[in-house]
Order: structure tokens, then sequence, then C-alpha cells
């Protein structure tokens, strides 16, 4: 092996399947993108660094529609997630989005814009401080960042700005799903005469106040959002509430 | 040896096929005065140059009737050739079926004779033409070469028209499109589909209605059953002389809608419904696939956010 492992990454290994361990690397992009080294120094600076198959990053690998490419983040496997942060190397605006787990798994499945053939990324934050990368490359034609937003032909999006509908699944093989779509024109600021105006923040939280899930979502993310999360066994209603960078927020409840 | 000359000069033919930019456009006379150019039941690619697609042509008794013109400017130019080839009479007419691009960017090798479409055929071409043809420059390359949109001159509407001696039954339908026109040629007994049909190839849905296609298919299965049909002219895929590509476009779409919204509704992510494998029915129909992912990113949004209990 060209790099050696550090002595975190070795007691690491020791713990996972053969098979996972040997795809452990500290050096080397598996995705052999040409800006991985400044994505490290923008997101990850100063922490230690391991690409960890454990971090699932699902997307197709044609988008058929840059405007709405779905992706989904699968950390389950790792424990101990507090924070990931997803990242599309070639993208215009790099940053996609920000989540923190809390009570949840980490999972989260969302759709993006993408401008470009990129690798999408998500790093997730370990509680001793460790980033672990996963990644998948999706090829596109591209426009999905300079392209309007639909909402920017109509004026209708402005009486249902920021309204919720959602659903929680507490049977079959997808109990403990939330899935839930946010009206949001998404705006990335990159389409000439339209100011970027896009969500921010979203809080998830139970009947008993407690936070199960924190995200910040940034410009990259699609028109009008989907999430899917993975509730995990909780029972009950669960309260969807956030802003967006104008300072427009809303509440929602999203009934089981 | 003998079997590695062979193959050596396939490929070498193969080669020639795409350097010379020739569709080897063969008109195949499918009823009387009745003549189809078929497409490969494929996408597009650099080597098909966007020969995917059947075109067609009417010999008149006072000129010629042209129904879709293909995917590029050389292929308008190689389809009037080879119209030339099978009759000296004059192109009365071209009519394109609708606005997808492998069925009008043709239309430039027609330029000095009218060309007519459906209203909303023809708005869906000057509003989306060029965009559609920057995507097919990027797929079949330099066989687009010289390609600009070149928008109906006519507007059709639906019912009798009659040209050239001709007398023909204009159905106006839609589904696939906004606007999908369908040709009843009487006198041959000859119904043009257009995409509203596809026989042995995965339908495309970038503009679908579901709904109002498989309204659509009723309608045109309908026409089928009148005594004067004889043949059937699919937008993609062979003729057939039965209703089997209507049948089989139905149950495509049947399918289709049915999964997104089963899949909407037991909480599947897109992703989730990407991953979905295609049944054993439709496993081997050429570019399933690849058909079954573009519509998913057509389809599902509607089917989800009415799961998820929002308004349209």
């Amino acid at each position: 092996m060209k790099y050696p492992l550090t002595i975190a990454a070795i007691a690491l290994a020791a713990l996972m399947p053969p098979a996972e361990a040997a795809a452990l690397r500290e050096n080397g992009d598996p995705l052999d993108s040409a800006r991985w080294s400044e994505m490290r120094k923008a997101f990850l600076a100063g922490a230690p660094v391991l690409f960890d198959p454990r971090v699932k990053v699902i997307a197709p690998s044609t988008a058929e529609n840059p405007m709405q490419v779905p992706v989904t983040v699968d950390a389950t496997a790792l424990p101990g997630v507090v924070e990931v942060v997803v990242f599309a190397d070639f993208n215009p605006i790099v940053q996609v989005l920000r989540f923190f787990p809390e009570a949840a798994p980490a999972f989260l499945g969302f759709r993006v814009k993408l401008q470009q053939s990129t690798p999408v990324r998500a790093a997730a934050r370990t509680a001793d401080g460790v980033w672990h990368v996963g990644g998948a490359w999706v090829n596109t034609v591209g426009g999905g960042c300079t392209a309007p937003s639909a909402a920017g032909g109509s004026k209708e999006w402005q009486q249902r700005l920021n309204e919720v509908s959602g659903r929680q699944w507490s049977e079959g093989p997808n109990a403990g799903r939330v899935r839930l779509r946010i009206v949001h024109p998404m705006d990335t600021g990159l389409v000439a005469g339209t100011p970027a105006f896009f969500l921010e923040e979203i809080n998830f939280t139970d009947t008993a106040g407690k936070r199960v899930m924190r995200v910040q979502t940034y410009e990259p993310v699609s028109e009008n959002p989907v999430f899917t999360l993975n509730r995990g066994e909780a029972a009950g209603p669960l309260e969807a509430s956030g802003r967006d960078n104008n300072g427009n927020a809303f509440k929602a409840r999203i009934a089981q | 040896m003998k079997r590695l000359a062979c193959a050596l000069l396939m490929l070498l033919a193969s080669q020639l096929g795409a350097a010379d930019f020739d569709y080897r456009l063969a008109a195949v006379q499918v009823a009387k005065d009745v003549y189809a150019f078929i497409g490969k039941t494929e996408d597009f690619t650099t080597d098909n140059g966007g020969n995917i697609v059947n075109t067609a042509f009417i010999v008149a008794p006072q000129g010629v009737i042209v129904i879709d013109t293909g995917s590029s400017l050389r292929y308008g130019q190689q389809m009037r050739r080879a119209i030339a080839t099978v009759t000296a009479k004059p192109i009365a007419l071209v009519i394109n079926t609708h606005h997808h691009p492998d069925h009008f960017l043709g239309n430039q090798a027609f330029a000095d004779v009218p060309i007519a479409a459906l209203a909303e055929t023809r708005n869906g071409i000057a509003a989306d033409g060029n965009a559609f043809a920057e995507n097919l420059f990027r797929m079949s390359g330099d066989w687009m070469k010289g390609t600009e949109v070149q928008v109906p001159s006519r507007t059709l509407s639906p019912g009798r028209l009659d040209v050239a001696g001709r007398s023909l039954r204009l159905v106006a339908l839609d589904g696939h499109t906004g606007a999908d026109l369908v040709i009843d040629d009487e006198a041959s007994g000859v119904i043009f589909a257009g995409d509203l049909v596809f026989n042995g190839r995965a339908p495309t849905t970038p503009h679908a209605d579901v709904a109002h296609w498989l309204a659509a298919l009723d309608r045109l299965e309908a026409l089928t059953r009148e005594s004067g049909f004889k043949l059937l002219l699919p937008g993609h895929g062979k003729p057939t002389s039965d209703a089997a590509p209507i049948r089989q476009t139905r149950a495509w779409l049947s399918w289709l809608t049915a999964a997104m919204r089963e899949s909407a509704k037991s909480g599947l992510d897109m992703n989730d419904v990407l991953a979905r494998p295609l049944p054993a029915e439709f496993a081997d129909m050429p570019l399933a696939a690849t058909e079954y992912r573009r519509s998913v990113g057509h389809l599902f949004p509607a089917a989800e956010q009415e799961a998820l209990g929002g308004k349209p």
C-alpha cells in the first residue's frame, strides 16, 4: 500500500468486515476528481479523512433531468454519525446541504440541481472527529443551476410558499419513513435578474419537542424540495419547521 | 479465417456507413401508393445518426404527401432523394405528426413546399425546437450538421383534408405530447399513428399525459376495427396489420403509471423507484430499462405529490 493507514484507521478497520476494511483509504480519491483536494480543504480542513464504503451515496449514473437529480445518503452502517455534509465538486455552488441526524438514523433522500457531470459526495463526521467520505459520479448534460425555476414563470407559488405536504409510514417495508415536499423556488441567484432565494434550515421535532433531525439546505437543492427520512421506531406526528434566506418561516405537522 | 475476413468487412462497412453520413434509407411499400422508411428501434447514437424513427409518404394522384421528416437536415435530404427514386411527382404537402425532433428536423429539406401540423405542434416546434436540436447535436454528432429548425408554415385542423387528389381523415389526439396527429388514409387503409404507438420499443414519455394517452389509444384501436383498416404504422417499430402494438403500448403505460402510484403510496424515494426491476413481460423490450429510468423522472414527481397529499 502506497500510503500507510493511521493507527485510528487500523483500529477502525479491525472492526469492519474484510471487504469493507479493504476499501477504507485515507488518500487517493476513489472518484479521481481534479477538485478533491480543494473540496477537502473547503469542507474537511484540519480533520482526519477516510474514504469509507459505509457512507453510501445513491444517485443515477446518468441524470435524466439535471434540475431534479435524486440523491440518497445512507450512512446508517457507520455508528455515531454527528453531521453529514453533501457537496458536488464541479457544481457552481458546491455545497448542497448539511444534516445532523441527532435522534434519527444517518439517512436522507433529496434532489439536487447539477450544472455538469460531477461527483456527489457525502462526508459523515463521527464523534471522534473523523470525516468518513462516500460518493458517486453523476453524468448530466447540465443546465441545472443556471436554468430558471418553474416558479420564475408563474406567480402562483407566492401564495403557496413554504406549503408542506408530507406523510409518515408506520407499516410495510418502509415503516418509520417520513417523506415531505415543501413549495419553494430554491432560486440559485445564478439566473440573471433572479436573486438567490432558498430554504436554509429545516428542523424535525417529535411531539415531546425533542429534535429528531436538523437540516441546513443551500441553493443547489431542487425546486420544491422533497425529503425522505428514516425515523426509526419513533411514533407520533412529526413537526417540520424552518425558514428561507429571506426569513419566511414555516411550521407543519406531518401526521402518522 | 473466412469468418474473420467477413467480420472485418462488416466492421469496415459499418465504419463507412458512419463516415459518409448515409442513412441508407430504403422506401418500403406498405400498401398501394404508400411507402415507409422504417427506423431502428434504438436510441439516438453517433452510429445511427438518429435513424430511429418511421417516416412515410403517400403517392397521391397529383403529388406526394410526406408524413414526418426524420431527425436531421441530412435525413430530410436523403428521404427526399429516396422518394424521387419511387415517383417523379412533386411533393405536395409535408405533415409533422407531433413536435418531437426525430419527426420534424428534416423539414429544412422541404422548405420549398408547404409544411403543416396541428396548431399546438407548430407552437411546440417554435418554442422548443432549438433546444431539441441542440440535444440531438449532442447525441447524434456530425450527422446533424447544418440542421436548423423549420417551423411548419400551415395549421391543420382535425377532419377531412383533401390534398393532391387524396382524401385524408385527420384525427387530433394527445397524450404522447400535447398534440398528436393521427392520419387515416382511407384509400389505402393505412393508419399513421405517430408516436402514440410504439412497436417492440419502449415508449418515451418526456411530454406525456398518460391518462390522455390511454384514451387516445382507445380511439386508435376503434379506428383499427373499422372495415377499411389494413395497416398500422407506428412512430417507432414495425408496421402491423393488427392492433397488437396499440395493446403493447397500452400495457406498458398502464404498468408504468400503476408502478409510479404504488411506489409513491408505499413510501419509496425516487432512487428506490429507479432501482425497481422491470417485470418479465417487458424485460427484453428494446430500451425498456432506459425509458423506464427516464419515465421515473418524468412521471414519479406527480405520483409522489398525490401520495403526499399535496395540491398538484
